[in-house]
């Protein structure tokens, strides 16, 4: 058998034991948390337990060893089953700081656990209220004395706070004022969540249209141990852009598999809805629109494996991977409205979970990275255009 | 202990299926473990997990069922043998299943196989007891619970809804019935290490078996699927009437009475 076939094989059997163990946890049980705004605890429980989320941790720390395009496959077949991978999606695309910028021991101490699911990395903590995408503006300040950094600043969006033990937090450590570039003097550091909330850190929720555990962040005098500084100081920013390459195709994914999740969804039911005396697909006014997003989402994927397969080679790939998330997330967008539509009045009731994945794959126009910023980026960085941001 | 799953790669239950010249169309049909053989992969495991030992999951098919052994390597089972009868065999039956079967075990000593109660696809129940009959060992069909101790094996047993308690020794083989377990599904790391785990090949000529040694008993005469189900009829008027019309139906045109 030759190595892409076994490859083709694998990537199958992963699909079906992710498949298997979405299949525990139906509409009903992602519907319910949404009515009552609650955390997967269950899902993201056996997810990481299964070792599903431990995919991109080495071998040597209890993971598997495996690459973007398997971590891939593994969230899109969450949100194709009809959850929400959005709930556990940060440990895989924020790991990879830890992972390629952590000491030896910050590794030792933190991979092991995390894969075994005794300790969840589910934060990831840069936007700020003033900020937004201009990222290198943000205003949280670290600064050291002696063995800790005294941090303070405020956070907004960042999810998952209140279900996490580790949050990644992006700082400044050197004000704006005093570097050569402004992307340089921000650093990492891996906050202890359950050691800062009450001790410097104050958690807020922010009730959002979907049900994503978002939060505010007040941070007052908070101390975090200089071990815990995740590579050099002031190298922070640099960090980050290296993981968010990882984070666009993995977001890419999801959107696929949200796609998948409303094309299926909206051709049955054009297929037994009966108006008009015959079933509402015989309508091309009807079947063109899914029939268009269907075609938008399988050129995404070829475009998400594009990026996954370069990523996986160690090769540049910050171009595809932005095509990818675009295309991605424009095309489970055009699914999700195509649907709706589809569904009619029905698409807007809870009991078709329609409305409720409508919610949940809009976000992705807009986080982790806005589709504008994308654009700027191709048309700067591929395009040669003047930089407009 | 030395434990051996008879495992056989069948359509999923979900599957419709479609008849086109006299014989199920496969294409683009998913398949699955047999569901009454996941019980016995399941069972294997947790009894290798208390007692020890080795678990090998057999099947008898195509290259294709490579696919439902690696997964029951994934779920846990250490060994996987493929017995690929695709070149030698046309039309085989329960009796050449169980020959080829037989024929590998013998002289594996095995202290316990597991096989499931029926496969969904053909549904005869037959294989598990023909290998036991072949190799000599006792076996109890459609067990819903078995623990072991030593070389002795309490067993109970569904019978028709009913459950009898059994004991028995080994060498046993036992045939899964539904609610023996909950199987798991396969694990990330299980899949990773089962692609180190071995998986053998085995042809006719390895097992010194001849086409005309395994070549089947029973002819298919035809194949064709359950009629349609008609519309029923919803009888009206008085009572006395309604019953009336409903003898006579059933004399006439249902012929039962
Ligand atoms: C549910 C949810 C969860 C989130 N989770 C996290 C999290 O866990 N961690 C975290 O750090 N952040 C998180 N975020 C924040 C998210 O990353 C930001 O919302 C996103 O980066 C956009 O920033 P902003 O909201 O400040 O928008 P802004 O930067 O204010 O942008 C507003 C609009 O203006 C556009 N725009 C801005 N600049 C330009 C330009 N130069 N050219 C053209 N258009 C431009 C943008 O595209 C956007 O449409 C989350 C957000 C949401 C809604
Ligand atoms: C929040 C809400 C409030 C409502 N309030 C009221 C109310 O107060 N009173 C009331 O009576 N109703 C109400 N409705 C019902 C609403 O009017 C219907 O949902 C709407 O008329 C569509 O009907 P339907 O849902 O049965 O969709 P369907 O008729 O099943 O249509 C499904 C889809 O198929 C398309 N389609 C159907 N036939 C064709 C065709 N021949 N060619 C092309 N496309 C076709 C439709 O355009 C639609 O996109 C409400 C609905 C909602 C969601």
């Amino acid at each position: 058998m030759n190595a892409s076939v076994k490859e083709t094989q694998f990537h199958e059997e992963l699909r079906q034991s992710v498949r298997a163990v979405c299949s525990k946890y139906p509409d009903a049980y992602w519907r319910e948390l949404d009515a009552n705004l609650t955390y997967p605890e269950e899902f993201v429980n056996e997810i990481t337990s299964s070792g599903f989320l431990a995919a991109l941790i080495p071998e040597e720390y209890g993971g598997s060893g495996l690459g973007i395009t398997e971590a891939s496959i593994i969230l899109e077949e969450i949100n194709r089953s009809g959850g929400n991978a959005g709930a556990c999606h940060a440990q895989m695309y924020t790991m990879g700081t830890l992972l390629r910028h952590g000491s030896p021991e910050q590794k030792e101490k933190y991979l092991p656990k995390i894969a075994e699911g005794s300790l969840r990395l589910q934060a990831f903590g840069v936007t700020e209220p003033n900020t937004g995408s201009d990222t290198t503006k943000l205003r949280t300040f670290a600064e050291r004395r002696g063995n800790k950094y005294i941090v303070n600043g405020q956070k907004v969006f960042i999810s998952r706070a209140e279900h996490s033990d580790l949050m990644v937090l992006l700082v400044r450590t050197t004000p704006l004022e005093q570097v050569k570039k402004k992307s340089e003097g921000l650093s990492v550091l891996l906050v202890d969540l359950q050691a800062a909330i009450g001790n410097g850190l104050t958690v807020k929720p922010i009730r959002t249209m979907m049900n994503h555990a978002s939060t505010e962040l007040f941070i007052e005098d908070l101390e975090v141990p200089a071990e815990n500084l995740i590579g050099e100081e002031g190298k922070g920013f640099k960090y980050i852009l290296d993981g968010m390459n990882a984070e666009r195709i993995l977001i890419a994914a999801e959107c696929i598999g949200d796609g998948r999740w409303f094309i299926e969804r909206a051709s049955n039911y054009a297929k037994d809805r009966v108006v008009f005396g015959r079933p509402i697909g015989q309508n091309q006014g009807v079947q063109f629109p899914i029939a268009r997003a269907h075609i938008n989402i399988e050129a995404a994927d070829l475009m998400r494996f594009k990026a996954a397969s370069l990523f996986d080679a160690g090769e540049k790939c910050g171009a595809e991977a932005n095509m990818a998330k675009l295309l991605a997330a424009d095309s489970s967008w055009e699914a999700a409205n195509a649907a709706v539509q589809t569904h009619g009045g029905y698409g807007f009731a809870e009991e078709y979970d329609v409305e409720r994945k409508f919610k949940e794959t809009r976000l992705y126009q807009v986080a982790p990275i806005s589709t504008n910023l994308i654009l700027s980026f191709v048309a700067e960085h591929v395009l040669g255009l003047p930089r407009s941001y | 202990m030395n434990i051996f799953v008879l495992l056989k790669r069948t359509f999923d239950t979900e599957e419709k299926i479609v008849i086109s010249n006299g014989s199920i169309v496969e294409d683009g049909a998913e398949f699955i473990i047999n569901p009454y053989d996941e019980y016995a992969v399941e069972e294997a495991i947790q009894i290798r997990d208390s007692q020890g030992g080795e678990v090998t999951v057999v099947s008898v098919g195509g290259e294709e069922a490579e696919k439902q052994l690696r997964t029951a390597l994934a779920m846990g089972a250490d060994k996987a043998v493929l017995i690929n009868i695709e070149d030698d065999i046309e039309n085989g039956d329960q009796f050449t299943t169980s020959k080829i079967l037989a024929e590998f075990l013998q002289g594996k000593e095995a202290d316990l196989i597991l096989a499931g109660n029926v496969a969904i696809d053909g549904g005869s129940g037959q294989v598990g007891p023909r290998v036991a009959d072949l190799l000599d060992i006792p076996y109890i069909t459609t067990i819903t619970n078995i623990t072991v101790d030593g070389t002795s094996v309490k067993i109970v047993r569904d019978v028709e809804g009913d459950s009898e308690t059994i004991e028995a020794a080994l060498p046993l083989l036992v045939t899964a019935q539904q609610g023996l377990n909950e199987p798991r599904y396969p694990s990330l790391p299980g899949i990773m290490k089962a692609k180190k785990k071995p998986l053998e090949e085995l042809e006719l000529d390895d097992l010194d078996l001849d086409e005309d040694d395994v070549e089947a008993k029973t002819k298919t005469i035809e194949i064709f699927l359950p009629p349609k189900k008609e519309a029923g009829k919803v009888l009206e008027g008085e009572l006395d009437v309604q019953v009336k019309e409903l003898v006579s139906l059933l004399h006439s045109e249902a012929k039962v009475i």
